[in-house]
């Protein structure tokens, strides 16, 4: 359980980050450490080079941006997160989320960057960024680049981040004005486990209580977590408060292609993503009518 | 490499391989080896240390990452050589240990639990610990170590010295 030999570099600057990067193949982004450090022991990584970003300053914060979104530098830490106002206020379906990723120790260390550029298909703060309408800012050696959050995810820990580039940030986007719910679910084995299935939903109603935009994601119980478009192209527009979601979701999950492994087959995790997704989105809609207009 | 930190209190100058555990940085080089070994990759937090106030597991933290870090080991805790802290001595009333390898993990997430959180409900002492395994006391006892040491220290009419909790 010792990893192998490595360097280890800690610039002060993105820039130096990506020189660092860009010059040595072998060479890995160490944030957080909380999913790296395993590999690490394991031996499932053998970087040669570890460049440790967590304390670029230009990396870190939770910033209120003038359109009512929400910039988080890539290395904040999840706990910074977790008890931040400004995630609570501009991005709560993120602060309902946060709770649920990992534990507390792992929180104090493990950061949003990290966290979205490992993609892991069961890690929660993908699946809020996906039902949020995320977007990815990564530095390259030559530029920047923004990453829509629908086409970021390519498979398990595989993201459309380019190799030697470096995740700066993630924007959440304010949603479309109106009425907003928020909800996130998830069953695991234990708490702080992986999702054997989760469900991130976000819902605006007008005035009169029709659907202007609907958000339904399931993490967990696929290879990458899947925003469920059809959902939404079903239900908004409609008259939400009489609205059963049994048949939209129904549909959307049965078209998944679920994994099954040692501890949820692939039916299990099937049914328990869609209880999840119809928990989330009643939940969302509660809250939503609820809301003040 | 160097990585200078504050362990209980002391400055220390490491000069350790940059593939080196603060676990073992704690244990093989400084001799702290009150901080547990268990699973070495992250799942079983008997390695649980205090990093800047919050728990963290010091086998995902290198040495060299913890480099200006304030750290508080099991051996930090008490108030002073021969006692123990309030919550050190509530997990002997309440007989929270049996073997005792998980025990050092749990004393310093809740520790944290306590200084964050007055009066803390069993949900937040279940979340605080969630991180930790036992494998002997089925968690009960552990459970009720930790709201006799936050009840008894809700009673003193005291300002709690920092780490004394």
């Amino acid at each position: 359980m010792k990893p192998v030999p490595f360097s280890y570099s800690r610039p002060d600057t993105i820039e130096d980050a990506c020189v660092l990067l860009a010059g040595d193949e072998d060479a890995v982004v160490l944030a957080g450490g909380q999913t790296l450090i395993p590999m690490l022991a394991m031996r499932l990584a053998r970087p040669s080079q570890l460049v440790d970003i967590a304390r670029i300053s230009a990396l870190t914060g939770i910033n209120a941006l003038d359109d009512g979104g929400l910039w988080i530098g890539a290395a904040t830490r999840q706990v910074e997160i977790e008890r931040s106002v400004e995630v609570l206020r501009c991005a709560p379906l993120l602060a309902k989320a946060m709770p649920w990723v990992g534990h507390a120790p792992t929180r104090a260390r493990g950061t949003i960057g990290g966290s979205m550029a490992n993609a892991d298909p069961a890690a929660e703060i993908p699946l809020a960024a996906l039902a949020s309408g995320a977007v990815v800012e990564v530095k390259t050696g030559t530029g920047t680049m923004e990453l829509t959050i629908e086409g970021y995810f390519l498979g398990p820990m595989v993201t459309a981040v380019p190799e030697a580039a470096l995740v700066t940030g993630i924007r959440f986007q304010a949603p479309p004005p109106g009425r907003l719910g928020t909800a996130f679910h998830e069953v695991a084995a234990r708490r702080g486990d992986f999702a054997f299935a989760s469900a991130a939903a976000r819902i605006v109603l007008d005035d009169n209580g029709h659907c202007i935009d609907l958000r339904l994601a399931i993490g967990g119980a696929c290879d990458v977590p899947v925003l469920l478009s059809d959902v939404g192209a079903a239900l908004i527009g409609q008259q939400l408060r009489r609205t059963d979601f049994d048949d939209a979701v129904g549909a959307a999950v049965a078209e998944l292609d679920c994994i099954g492994d040692l501890h949820a087959s692939a039916d299990y995790r099937r049914r328990a993503a869609s209880t999840l997704a119809k928990r989330a989105l009643t939940e969302a809609l509660n809250e939503a009518l609820g809301a003040p207009t | 490499m160097k990585s200078e930190l504050t362990v209980n209190g002391r400055k220390i100058e490491l000069d350790v391989e940059p593939r080196m555990s603060l676990l073992d940085a704690l244990r093989d080089e400084l001799g702290l080896v009150g901080t547990h070994a268990g699973c070495e990759h992250g799942v079983c937090g008997a390695c649980t240390v205090i990093a800047d106030g919050e728990a963290v597991r010091a086998c995902l933290i290198l040495a060299v990452q913890a480099d200006g870090l304030d750290i508080t080991t099991i051996e930090g805790l008490a108030p002073a050589r021969g006692e123990l802290s309030v919550l050190q001595d509530s997990f002997c009333e309440t007989h929270a240990l049996q073997c005792g390898y998980c025990t050092s993990g749990f004393l310093l997430a809740a520790t944290v639990l306590l200084r964050r959180t007055e009066n803390p409900s069993r949900a937040e002492i279940e979340r605080a610990i969630s991180g930790n395994l036992c494998r002997c006391t089925g968690y009960t006892q552990i459970i009720e170590a930790i709201e006799l040491a936050a009840e008894r220290l809700g009673h003193r009419n005291t300002n709690e010295p920092e780490g004394a909790a």
